[in-house]
């Protein structure tokens, strides 16, 4: 699967590129299901001492063990294959903690898992230059509740049903960088009862 | 004192009330008989006195029951006043601006005591007497931001300036036209921005922006918003949306000159001094529909306004399924006769 193609959006909305293998004291990379190819595209153009100083998170999510031993393979000085993003996020801080000046970031594979890691990489003050994104794989949403503020991670329908309220929520393209999450809103607020039926928007 | 505060409240009962003074001194926003979105900044100079132009942070009769909501709003969500950890100084900054011009400008309401850093505020409408040492978090009850806007009427958006870009990095938001801070606050001026439809295309927020990282230190600057709300509640928010959003079905042609509010916001814009920060009070102001007509020009003004509005800026504005309505019971207060210039009643 190549890298995807959104339609037009509101300016809220990130928009993401293409990974490339740049010069760095060090190269971080954390990446979910097929955010794997993102990084073996990449692996094509790198240098061989490129990998010495790598170190890969990743999460295979569905993929099971297709990537994760392709990933290995690229022999990155720290490769580290994890459950799920709440599993690998203390991982993950403390490599951020430890990036040097110079420090390249490369993020890919799903919103939620760019959008959770870029939230995280800002907050340990790496640089937004020095961020790299690749968007690979499902398209799914994560969405926070704007009424009770809870996450509902893999949203493929609009409407859908908060997974901490219940509420009946539209899908709204109104970013949040810090929440990592786009914005649900109660579809039937001003006419309680009254919900379209859902349509598969994302995949 | 010389304003009579309303004891009222902006929820459940709704028991919000003008006078005929607040009538009078409403920041009707349309200037002419049609409407669309302009940078429309003016300096924030004292103007029209009486007018909710006259003082750098205007006081009437709602004052001390906007408090109250705010209380209870703040109680129930937290989350409605936030401030990054590097605002803190903006807030200080904040604290000053609105404790010198209150007390200047209002003095028989507010006062100011200075000995060095250690400053003394009485605030007599809402019964404050504090003593506390100028930037010295700890001997405030709250954050110096939140200690302040919790004495303020109108939200309050601090922005911070860097990479050429203002970013909402603080504020105070309880009265907002369906935005939310807890989901905004981070975002730079475009970002928060986003969801307005049009806007982008005209290039107004890029003018718009490029005037704000300007404003210098002591040249404020306004403009006026508007928007429309069933029911003067002043908490129109995205979190409580589905509590709210179902008194939008309940309008008829009966109750609509009651119920149906024109929702008016006085944005100012203020250069802070230590944080170069920009802090973006947003005042809201509300008139029914019957007080609305009570001024003729204004009467046939938002009829002719309203009619021919676009419908995406309804739609935006959340009032499209009730604008034919609007429209029908506005038309009897339209003779048809010209308007004249301005947002002033006709003498």
């Amino acid at each position: 699967m190549s890298k995807t193609e959104f339609p037009p959006s509101i300016i809220s909305r990130p928009v993401y590129g293409e990974l490339e293998a740049r010069s760095g004291s060090g190269h971080l990379m954390i990446a979910d299901a097929t955010g794997a190819e993102a990084i073996l595209d990449l692996a094509k153009s790198a240098d061989k001492d490129f990998w010495a100083k790598a170190h890969i998170i990743y999460i295979p999510k569905n993929t099971g063990t297709k990537y994760s031993s392709q990933l290995e393979d690229l022999g990155a000085g720290q490769f580290y294959a994890g459950p799920s993003y709440e599993a690998a996020q203390s991982r993950i801080r403390r490599a951020l903690q430890d990036c040097h000046m110079g420090t390249q970031v490369y993020l890919t594979g799903t919103e939620s898992l760019m959008g959770q890691a870029m939230a995280e990489a800002t907050t340990a003050g790496i640089p937004h230059t020095a961020i790299q994104t690749e968007h690979r794989g499902s398209t799914a949403r994560r969405m926070q509740c704007v009424h009770c503020k809870g996450i509902t991670e893999d949203v493929t329908t609009d409407p859908f049903e908060c997974s901490h309220c219940g509420l009946s929520l539209f899908v709204r393209d109104h970013y949040s960088r810090r929440i990592a999450a786009f914005q649900g809103v109660r579809v039937d607020a001003e006419d309680p009862g009254n919900i379209p039926d859902k349509v598969e928007l994302f995949k | 004192m010389t304003i009579q505060f309303n004891d009222e409240t902006f929820y459940g009962d709704f028991t919000f009330k003008n006078s005929d003074w607040a009538i009078k001194r409403f920041p009707f926003p349309f200037h002419e008989d049609s409407y669309m979105y302009s940078v429309n900044m003016e300096p924030h100079k004292s103007y029209r006195p009486g007018s909710v132009f006259e003082r750098t942070f205007d006081v009437d009769e709602h004052y001390v029951s906007e408090m109250k909501d705010r209380a209870r709003v703040l109680a129930d969500d937290p989350l409605r006043c936030q401030s990054l950890p590097h605002m803190t100084l903006a807030g200080w900054d904040l604290v000053e601006l609105i404790m010198e011009a209150k007390a200047a400008e209002y003095p028989d309401l507010f006062e100011l005591h200075k000995d060095g850093n250690r400053w003394r505020w009485i605030n007599k409408p809402l019964g404050i007497d504090d003593t506390f040492t100028f930037l010295d978090e700890s001997t405030l009850p709250y954050g110096p931001m939140e200690y302040i806007t919790r004495q303020t009427q109108g939200d309050f958006a601090v922005l911070d300036q860097r990479d050429d870009n203002l970013w909402m990095d603080a504020g105070m938001v309880t009265t907002q036209a369906d935005w939310s801070l807890d989901f905004d606050i981070g975002m730079n001026f475009f970002e928060w921005h986003a969801p307005v439809p049009k806007a982008h295309e005209m290039g107004i927020f890029v003018r718009a922006l490029k005037f704000l990282l300007n404003i210098q230190q002591g040249q404020p600057a306004r403009r006026l918003n508007w928007t429309m709300t069933v029911n003067p509640l002043l908490d129109t928010s995205p979190e409580n949306y589905h509590k709210w959003g179902t008194m939008k079905q309940g309008l008829t042609k009966d109750n609509i000159g009651e119920k149906q509010h024109l929702r008016v916001e006085l944005q100012t814009f203020f250069r802070l001094p230590r944080s170069n920060a920009l802090v973006f009070p947003i005042r809201c102001y509300l008139i029914s529909f019957n007080d609305l007509v009570t001024v003729p020009k204004w009467g046939r003004r938002l009829h002719r306004v309203i009619r021919d509005l676009p419908e995406e800026l309804a739609t935006y504005k959340g009032f499209i399924d009730n604008r034919p309505l609007m429209v029908e019971w506005l038309s009897q207060y339209d003779d048809g006769s010209p308007t004249s210039d301005g947002i002033w009643p006709d003498e």
